[in-house]
């Protein structure tokens, strides 16, 4: 019986859709998809032009959706990057050579035509390496995800510059985490105070690394 | 069939990732210098007032704020 149960669900539909909807259905690797959203719906717009001939039929959402830019067949040269915090874009399409992401695994480098990756960001030090360049922040967490089209998505909660960092604040934050991390008694006092002595720690390594 | 993934230890303690995200945040916040630091701080206040509906009514507001009552 559970045989047959596999066998429908690996099955793929053979149903026609109407354009609109098909730009629509979930699909593997939506960026082999390039979506013609200049027309809209073709039945709709018919069925508008019947009714209304003299009125432009009006845009739906989908039209409005810029396509995912497409995967190349070769190689790109360089990682477009788009670095966003909440209140801010720090990146905004920037074609970067290497992107270094502190992820919970590790320093994560990311070339173009790395293998999509959804990463979960610790506390750590992000550099973006541009030929020379190299700019670097300091992130509080977030994620970063990379696409097969060699885009790169960073979100961070908080991201600065390492020159806007007070090493003393530092300092005096981690012998008081550590200090409350002795002397902690719920779970939730050891968690806070963990969090806390993490945070200074990466901040004291970024600062003098 | 049981899970066997690792949990970070602020999960193991009842934190949720976005109380953990936040105080990461408060406390790099904490540790910048002065401009910067005022700045971001003035950012992130808030000031909302929140009711709990009964019965399809709304009960008395409390009022959440970062800033000081006058």
């Amino acid at each position: 019986m559970f045989r047959q149960v596999a066998h429908r669900l690996l099955t793929r539909s053979t149903t026609n859709y109407t354009t609109a909807a098909a730009a629509t259905i979930r699909r593997p690797y939506s960026t082999d998809v390039s979506v013609d959203t200049s027309s809209g719906d073709s039945d709709f717009v018919e069925a508008w032009n019947k009714v209304a001939p003299n009125i432009d039929p009006p845009k739906t959402p989908i039209q409005f959706m810029e396509p995912r830019p497409p995967t190349p067949s070769t190689l790109p040269s360089k990682l477009t990057v788009n670095f966003v915090l909440p209140y801010a874009s720090e990146l905004s399409k920037a074609e970067v050579d290497m992107v270094i992401v502190p992820a919970t695994t590790g320093q994560m480098g990311i070339l173009p035509g790395h293998v999509p990756t959804i990463a979960e960001l610790k506390p750590g030090l992000l550099s973006v390496h541009e030929g020379n360049d190299v700019k670097k922040y300091f992130i509080s967490s977030g994620f970063a995800f990379v696409h097969p089209n060699s885009y790169a998505d960073i979100l961070a909660v908080e991201a600065v510059p390492l020159d806007r960092i007070d090493p003393a604040q530092v300092q005096k934050g981690l012998s008081d985490f550590t200090q409350k991390l002795s002397s902690a008694s719920t779970d939730l006092d050891k968690a806070e105070a963990q969090i806390g002595v993490d945070v200074h720690s990466a901040l004291n390594s970024a600062l003098t690394g | 069939m049981a899970s066997t993934a690792a949990v970070p230890f602020w999960r193991s303690a009842g934190m949720t990732y976005i109380t953990y995200s936040n105080i990461c945040a408060n406390l790099v916040r904490n540790c910048l210098k002065e401009p910067y630091k005022s700045e971001a701080i003035s950012r992130e206040k808030v000031h909302f007032s929140v009711s709990k509906w009964v019965d399809g009514k709304p009960q008395k507001p409390t009022i959440r704020s970062d800033t000081p009552e006058v």
